[in-house]
Order: C-alpha cells, then sequence, then structure tokens
C-alpha cells in the first residue's frame, strides 16, 4: 500500500500530465482547423487538372508514343513505395497504419519476386521502417522545417522522383498516405502516381465534355503536364496527410486527457482512503491509550 | 449567347478568382489570345505573362508563370502561380527573375547545351523578363 505521500506525488505528476495532453488537444484542433482549410483551397485545382489529364490521357493513351508517364517503361520489376509520415509523434496510430500499409505492400511485391525502393516522406516513418527494410531506402525527404506545406515542397519531391524516373530507377512508384476522412478516421492509402492512373469515372466525364482543340499538340500538352500532375498528386496527398495527423493527434490527446482524469479520480478515492485510514489508526490509538489508563 | 461565361482562376494552393467574365486573355504559349463566351473549346499552356480579366464592374489582372487554361462553355486557367496585379512588387518580381536565372542555369549545365530544354528556358526567362517590361518593374538583369 503506497503511502499518502507517494499518493500525492502520482497525483500531480498525473495532474501535470492531463494538462500538457490537454495544450497538445488544442494545438492540434487549431492546426487541424488550418490544415482542413488548406486541402480544401487546393481540391479546385487537383480536381480540374485530373479532370483534364484523364480526358488527354484517354485521347492519347493507346498511341504508342505516348509519354513513358503514362504508359509505363512496359516493366514493373522495379516498385518505389514513397511512405508519407509525420515528423512527429504523439498521434495515436497515424504513423503506424502508415508504415503497416506499406509494409504489407513490401512484403506482397518481394513475394511475387519485385525490387522495392523505398523514399521516405518523415522521419517517423523512415524510423519504424529502418530496422527491417533500411537496406531499400533510396532518399529521405525531410520536412520538420516546413511550417506550412507548400506546392514548392511537393515539387521538390516531385523533381526528385522523376528524375529518378528519367534514370531508370523504377518502374512505377506508389504514394502511401493516409486519407483524411473525419477528425477520427484517417484511412491508410496507396496510390500509383507513375505511370499516371485515372479513375474510371473521371474517364467518363471527359467523355462528355466537349471535344478540345490543342495548343500547342495534345501530346506536347501531355508531356508538360504529366510532370505536374505527379506534383499535384504529391501535394494533395501531403495535405490530406497534414491534416490527418492532427486529426489522428487530436483524438488521441482527447483520449490521453480523459484516461488522465480517470486515473486523477482513482487516485484521489484511493488517497482519501488511506488518509481515512490512517486517522482511524490514530483514534484507535488514542482510545485504546485512554482506555489502558 | 450570354455576355459573361463563368471563369476561375485557380493556384494549386488556393482559388484566386471565380466571377463572371465578359473576355479573358490570357498568355498563350503560342501566342496571346482572348477568349469571350461561345469561344471554341481549347486548352493551351501558358507561358510567363499577364491575365487579364474582364468583368462586367472592371479588369483585373495577375502575373502568372505558367500552367494551362481550358475553355469550354465555362473557362479556367489553372496557374503554376499568379500574382495579383497590385501585389506584384518590385521584390516579388525580383525573385520570379532569379528563379527563371537560376533554373536556367541549371538547365543548361545539365543537358550540356542540348537545344530542346535550353531553348526552353530561355525563352522562360525571357517571358519573365518581358512580364517585367510591361508592368513597369525593372528585371535588374541586364546581361543574361
Amino acid at each position: 500500500m503506497p503511502s499518502l505521500k507517494d499518493l500525492k506525488t502520482r497525483i500531480s505528476s498525473v495532474k501535470s500530465t492531463r494538462k500538457i495532453t490537454k495544450a497538445m488537444q488544442m494545438v492540434a484542433a487549431a492546426k487541424l482547423r488550418r490544415a482542413q482549410d488548406a486541402a480544401e483551397m487546393a481540391r479546385p485545382y487537383s480536381e480540374r487538372f485530373n479532370a483534364v489529364l484523364g480526358s488527354l490521357a484517354a485521347s492519347v493513351g493507346g498511341s504508342p508514343t505516348a509519354p513513358k508517364l503514362l504508359s509505363g517503361t512496359g516493366k514493373d520489376d522495379v516498385h518505389m513505395l514513397v511512405v508519407m509520415t509525420a515528423e512527429r509523434g504523439l498521434c495515436g496510430g497515424f504513423n503506424s497504419s502508415i508504415v503497416k500499409a506499406a509494409r504489407t505492400a513490401i512484403a506482397k511485391l518481394k513475394a511475387e519476386g519485385k525490387t522495392v525502393k523505398i523514399l521516405t516522406v518523415g522521419k517517423k516513418g523512415r524510423e519504424q521502417l529502418s530496422r527491417e527494410h533500411g537496406s531499400l531506402f533510396v532518399g529521405h525527404v525531410d520536412l520538420s522545417e516546413v511550417k506550412k506545406i507548400g506546392y514548392a515542397d511537393a515539387q521538390s519531391i516531385a523533381k526528385d522522383l522523376l528524375n529518378r524516373f528519367d534514370e531508370g530507377e523504377f518502374d512505377v512508384a506508389t504514394i502511401f498516405y493516409a486519407k483524411f476522412e473525419t477528425v477520427i478516421s484517417q484511412v491508410p492509402t496507396a496510390q500509383q502516381i507513375i505511370p499516371a492512373q485515372f479513375d474510371a469515372a473521371e474517364g467518363d466525364d471527359a467523355g462528355a465534355s466537349p471535344l478540345y482543340e490543342y495548343e500547342p499538340g495534345e501530346e506536347a500538352i501531355l508531356a508538360d503536364l504529366l510532370p505536374r500532375g505527379v506534383s499535384t498528386q504529391i501535394f494533395s496527398a501531403l495535405l490530406e496527410n497534414a491534416a490527418s495527423e492532427q486529426g489522428a493527434r487530436m483524438s488521441a490527446m482527447d483520449n490521453a486527457t480523459r484516461n488522465a482524469g480517470e486515473m486523477i479520480d482513482k487516485l484521489t478515492i484511493e488517497y482519501n482512503r488511506s488518509r481515512q485510514a490512517v486517522i482511524t489508526n490514530e483514534l484507535i490509538e488514542i482510545i485504546s491509550g485512554a482506555e489502558a489508563l | 449567347m450570354a455576355d459573361t461565361m463563368q471563369f476561375d482562376l485557380v493556384s494549386p494552393e488556393r482559388s484566386l478568382l471565380s466571377t463572371q467574365a465578359k473576355t479573358v486573355s490570357i498568355p498563350g504559349t503560342d501566342g496571346d489570345m482572348t477568349a469571350g463566351p461561345g469561344h471554341a473549346a481549347v486548352i493551351t499552356t501558358l507561358r510567363p505573362g499577364i491575365l487579364k480579366v474582364e468583368t462586367e464592374t472592371g479588369t483585373e489582372e495577375f502575373v502568372v508563370t505558367g500552367g494551362f487554361a481550358e475553355i469550354g462553355t465555362t473557362m479556367s486557367v489553372l496557374a503554376e502561380r499568379a500574382v495579383p496585379y497590385a501585389d506584384m512588387t518590385q521584390e516579388t518580381y525580383e525573385d520570379l527573375v532569379r528563379e527563371a536565372q537560376a533554373y536556367y542555369k541549371k538547365v543548361v549545365e545539365e543537358t550540356e547545351n542540348e537545344p530542346g530544354p535550353v531553348d526552353d528556358a530561355a525563352k522562360l526567362l525571357q517571358d519573365m523578363v518581358a512580364v517585367g517590361g510591361h508592368i513597369g518593374l525593372d528585371p535588374k538583369q541586364p546581361n543574361f
């Protein structure tokens, strides 16, 4: 049975933990709103972009001269996995769920006899993957200095990826990130970005749109747009990830705050009980002392 | 025919303008063009230049650094970066020119003077400098 003093120190330590988690939750809530706004602002661009790219791809896709970014290298031996995670922890299962999705994909690709290369974005994913798959790392992007994700950040990742693709380092690139659904649900998602893939639904939309004239040529535009498409997709993945991270942190910290509260209640009851026991003991001692006289 | 059409100017980070426009002038890669309602459906890439939107209440101008435009029943410009004319200061402009110049240098080094990419980069830089001439800002890069 812990002494009264021990209980008192524990209560005050849990109380200060609760203060910290509460503060982190509030910060995460504020950041979440900003991240959500950013993601929403970026949506019109990527939607338009994908619609145009989709319709272009549909019309050029079949031709043998189609750019490699669209048609692929003709092989799928080397896979590049871009694993996007957070720079910081304390956000529940956010990082590990993305890493888990990546691990499953790596195991599957390896079983099929493919070569896997990993590019990590964000420190946490790198840490978690390094023990098992450290030898597969080909690069790392550090975003810890970045306060607000800008298009330029996505562009530099895309540029790196495209350079590697041009040098024939890989055939297929997939990005792993968490899609933001609600504050309590973030879905780890794998999305293939090279060669570009378009949803069937977008293809249908393209069929209904008017027949466009292209200036300069169709293929010149496509060659110009595809690299941008990669940046755009990476950008929206980064934004989704940022929102998901804050959402996950918010609910994790909310849980932690609640647990700390419960713990404080329990400890306080224990503290009061043992205080009463101590008083009762003292009384018994006094009374039996008095009776003995 | 309607007098106006829906016009959207969006950049990757945010939507800059969404309005009913009478005409829109865009700096296409193959030349400037002005589109009004009922224009033929065109998709064109953009070079750095001035984008001018004429609405019923006045004109608005933006400096765009590239991207593409989609003209159909509605018109949208997806700009790599767009800065409202009024926000365009000497400083911002110099940044843009410097960026274009750095890109040009890099391309020259990397591709060892292959005509294609170097010409493209040179044109980008030239266009950027021309933008400055148009809006009365000094590129401060006389010897490029």
